[in-house]
C-alpha cells in the first residue's frame, strides 16, 4: 500500500481549515461576507509579492531587493506627479526604472554569479538610498490632485469585491498561466530543480534567471502602486520593516522550499490565506501587539516542526542554504 | 575759475555750519553707547558647533527642525551638523557616542526611545556639552526638553472624541504608534486618563500600528466591519492616520466617524487632510515654533556660559488644535519647501 505523503503545503492547509472552523464558530462576527472580503483585502498586497518571490525561489533564487522595487517605483510615481508631470510620464519613467533594476539583479545573478541573497541585498540597499537620498523630499510621499482617478488601483471595488483582492487575483492567474501553461515557466521549474541539468539540456538558463528577476520587480513595482493607492500615499519608510520576512514566510510557509523547482501559485495563495486568517481573528479579538506576535510566532514554528517530522531531509538532495 | 563741484561743497558747509548753530550746543553730541552684553554673546556663539542626532532625516518634523535650527543660528557664525541615525538606535547611539568626543558645545537629541540614550546623555553632560531633547524625551532629563506634551496630547484628542460621541455609540477604537515609542505609552496615558472620567465610552479595539499607515488602515477595516456604528477614533500621529482615515473613507463613514490625530502640522500632511475631511481634529505641535524654541534655548544657554546640568527646565509647545474652521487660513499649517529656503 501506498502510504500517504503529508507535505508542508498539506499541513498548512489543514491548521489553516482548523484555524478558519475555530473562528467561525466561536469567533461572532468573523465568517460574515464583507469580513472575508476586509481579510483577503488586508493581505492583498503581501500575497502579490508572495507571487513575485514564488517566482525567484522556484527558479532557486531569493530577492530581498523586493521592497525596495515596491517602495520605490510608486514613489517616484507619486513624486514625479506632485513635481507637476503627467502621470503616464511618470508611470513610464518608474516602470523603467524597474525595468532597469530588475535587468541589473539579474545580472549580477546570472552573468556576474553573485549569490542571489547577496546580490539583492546589496541592490535594494542601493535602490532605496537612492530613493531616500535623491528621489524624493519626505519620506511618506503624499498623494497630489494630478492622482484623482488612480486611487481606483487599491480603493473602490468591483462587484462588490475590492480592488486589492481583484488585483491579486488576476496576478494570480497571470502568474499561474506563466508558471504552468508557458515554455518559460516550465524552464524555471527545470532551472530550480537542477540548474546544471537544465543549462546541458539546451535551456538558455542565463536569460531566464535575468527574467526571474525582472519579472519580480514588476510585480513588485505593482504591489507598490496598490499599496499607495489604497493609502493615499507611499511610506517609503517600508522597506525598513520586516515586510520581506513576511513575504519569505508566505512562501515557505505555503510550501514552496527554498530549494527551488516545487510549489506554486496555490502555495502562495494557502500561505496568505493563513497569515490573514490570523491577522484578522486576533484584530477582531483586540489581543496586544506582543500577544498577536506570540500566536503568530507558536503557529509558525508548530507548522515547522510537523514538516519537519513528516518529511525528513533527504540528505541526498539537501543543500546548503535550504530552510 | 570755480568748479562747480566745489560750489556745492561750499554750499553743504554752509548748510551744515547752520544746523550747527541752531542746535547751539557742541557739534559732536551724538556718540553711540556701547552694549555691554552683545559683544559677549557674539562671541559665545559664534564659531561653536551644534550637533542633531535625529531618529531620521527625511521626514517632515526632522526635517523642518533642522531647517529652522540652521535658520537661526548659522546668522551668528555657528555650525549645525546631522548625524542621522536612519531609524536605526544603534546607530544613534554610535552618533551620540562619537559626538561626545568630538565635543560639540551642544547636541540636539531626538529619542528613538526613554532608555537607550540616556546614560549617554548624562556623560555628555558631565563632559560639558548642553543637550536639548526635542520631542521624545529619555528617562535623563537634561538642560532642556522641547516638545510635545504627549499626556495633554492623548488628553484632548480623547476629550474631542468622546464629545463627538454623545449621543451616539459611544464605541471608540485607538490606533497606537510603536509600543517601543515612550510618545506612543505617553499618549496612551493621556487617553486612559479621560476615559477614566466616562465609564459610558467603550473602547472596542486598541491596537499598535507601529506608525505605518497601511496597518493603520488594515486595522481600522477590520474594526469597522465588526463596529460600524463606530463614533470615534484616536489616533496618534497624522502620518499614520492617513490609512486610518482612508479605511473610514472606504467604509463610506467619513463625518460619521469623528477622527482625532496629532503631528508635526505641515500643510500637506495636516492642514490639507483637515480640509478634505480625512482628519476631524489634528492637534499641531508646530515645527517652526519648536525649531525656534530649541534655537532660544541654545542661545540662553551658551551665553549663561553655566555648567550643562546645572538647570533643567521643560518648553512643552502649545499645540494648535487643526480644525475645518482654521485649517483652510494660510498660517495655520507650515510649508517645508517655504522654510527649507528661508
Amino acid at each position: 500500500m501506498k502510504p500517504l505523503r503529508i507535505t508542508q503545503q498539506g499541513i498548512v492547509f489543514s491548521i489553516f481549515v482548523v484555524l478558519f472552523a475555530g473562528f467561525a464558530v466561536f469567533l461572532p462576527g468573523f465568517l460574515t461576507t464583507s469580513n472575508m472580503l476586509t481579510l483577503l483585502q488586508n493581505v492583498a498586497v503581501l500575497g502579490i509579492l508572495g507571487l513575485a518571490m514564488a517566482i525567484v525561489v522556484i527558479g532557486r533564487g531569493i530577492d530581498l531587493s523586493l521592497i525596495a522595487a515596491l517602495a520605490v517605483p510608486p514613489g517616484v510615481v507619486l513624486q514625479l506627479v506632485q513635481d507637476g508631470h503627467s502621470l503616464s510620464y511618470a508611470l513610464l519613467l518608474a516602470a523603467l526604472l524597474t525595468l532597469a533594476f530588475g535587468l541589473v539583479n539579474g545580472w549580477l545573478i546570472a552573468y556576474a554569479e553573485v549569490p542571489s541573497l547577496f546580490a539583492t541585498l546589496a541592490s535594494g540597499l542601493f535602490l532605496a538610498g537612492l530613493g531616500q537620498a535623491a528621489l524624493f523630499k519626505l519620506d511618506v510621499v503624499q498623494w497630489s490632485p494630478g492622482l484623482e482617478g488612480f486611487e481606483g488601483l487599491g480603493q473602490g471595488a468591483v462587484l462588490g469585491i475590492p480592488m486589492p483582492i481583484v488585483m491579486f487575483v488576476g496576478a494570480c492567474i497571470v502568474v499561474a498561466i506563466f508558471l504552468r501553461r508557458t515554455r518559460f515557466g516550465a524552464f524555471i521549474y527545470a532551472i530550480g530543480d537542477n540548474p546544471f541539468a537544465a543549462r546541458s539540456s539546451g535551456i538558455p538558463t542565463r536569460p531566464l534567471i535575468v527574467l526571474q528577476y525582472v519579472l519580480a520587480a514588476l510585480i513588485g513595482m505593482l504591489a507598490g502602486l496598490v499599496l499607495a493607492a489604497s493609502v493615499n500615499s507611499m511610506p517609503t519608510r517600508i522597506y525598513n520593516s520586516t515586510l520581506i520576512y513576511d513575504v519569505i514566510l508566505v512562501v515557505v510557509l505555503g510550501g514552496i522550499g527554498l530549494a527551488g523547482g516545487r510549489g506554486g501559485v496555490l502555495n502562495v495563495v494557502i500561505g496568505t490565506l493563513l497569515i490573514g486568517t490570523m491577522l484578522n481573528a486576533m484584530t477582531i479579538m483586540d489581543v496586544s501587539y506582543s500577544g498577536q506576535n506570540l500566536v503568530k510566532g507558536v503557529v509558525l514554528l508548530a507548522a515547522v516542526i510537523a514538516d519537519s517530522f513528516l518529511n525528513p531531509r533527504n540528505e541526498e538532495t539537501a543543500q546548503q542554504g535550504d530552510i | 575759475m570755480i568748479k562747480s563741484s566745489t560750489l556745492q561743497w561750499l554750499g553743504r558747509l554752509a548748510g551744515a555750519s547752520a544746523l550747527a548753530c541752531a542746535a547751539g550746543s557742541p557739534a559732536f553730541a551724538q556718540k553711540g553707547l556701547d552694549e555691554p552684553f552683545q559683544g559677549p554673546f557674539k562671541q559665545a556663539l559664534a564659531g561653536k558647533t551644534v550637533a542633531y542626532v535625529p531618529v531620521a532625516m527625511n521626514f517632515d518634523l526632522t526635517e523642518g527642525w533642522f531647517a529652522g535650527v540652521k535658520r537661526g543660528l548659522e546668522p551668528y557664525g555657528m555650525k549645525v551638523v546631522v548625524r542621522d541615525a536612519n531609524w536605526s538606535t544603534n546607530a544613534g547611539a554610535q552618533a551620540v557616542t562619537t559626538l561626545i568626543s568630538e565635543k560639540p558645545a551642544a547636541i540636539i537629541v531626538h529619542n528613538p526611545d526613554v532608555q537607550t540614550y540616556a546614560k549617554l546623555l548624562q556623560r555628555a553632560e558631565a563632559e560639558g556639552i548642553y543637550i536639548i531633547q526635542i520631542n521624545m524625551g529619555s528617562s535623563y532629563r537634561t538642560s532642556a526638553f522641547v516638545g510635545a506634551n504627549w499626556i495633554e496630547i492623548g488628553e484632548r484628542d480623547t476629550e474631542a472624541v468622546v464629545k463627538a460621541c454623545q449621543g451616539k455609540s459611544n464605541k471608540i477604537a485607538i490606533v497606537q504608534g510603536a509600543l517601543s515609542a515612550a510618545a506612543s505609552a505617553y499618549t496612551l496615558k493621556g487617553v486612559e486618563n479621560v476615559l477614566a472620567k466616562y465609564p459610558e465610552v467603550k473602547v472596542v479595539s486598541s491596537q499598535a500600528a507601529d506608525w505605518d499607515a497601511a496597518k493603520a488602515k488594515a486595522i481600522t477595516q477590520t474594526v469597522l466591519k465588526q463596529h460600524p456604528d463606530l463614533c470615534g477614533i484616536v489616533g496618534f500621529w497624522d502620518g499614520m492616520d492617513i490609512g486610518t482615515a482612508a479605511a473610514v473613507k472606504e467604509a463610506g463613514l467619513t463625518g460619521k466617524v469623528f477622527l482625532a490625530t496629532s503631528g508635526g502640522g505641515e500643510q500637506k500632511g495636516a492642514c490639507d487632510l483637515v480640509k478634505s475631511g480625512a482628519f476631524d481634529l489634528d492637534l499641531s505641535y508646530d515645527v517652526p515654533t519648536q525649531a525656534s524654541d530649541m534655537v532660544a534655548i541654545i542661545k540662553w544657554l551658551l551665553s549663561s556660559g553655566m555648567k550643562p546640568g546645572t538647570s533643567k527646565g521643560s518648553i512643552y509647545t502649545t499645540l494648535i488644535p487643526v480644525t475645518k474652521d482654521n485649517a483652510g487660513i494660510d498660517g495655520t499649517c507650515w510649508k517645508l519647501e517655504q522654510l527649507k529656503k528661508q
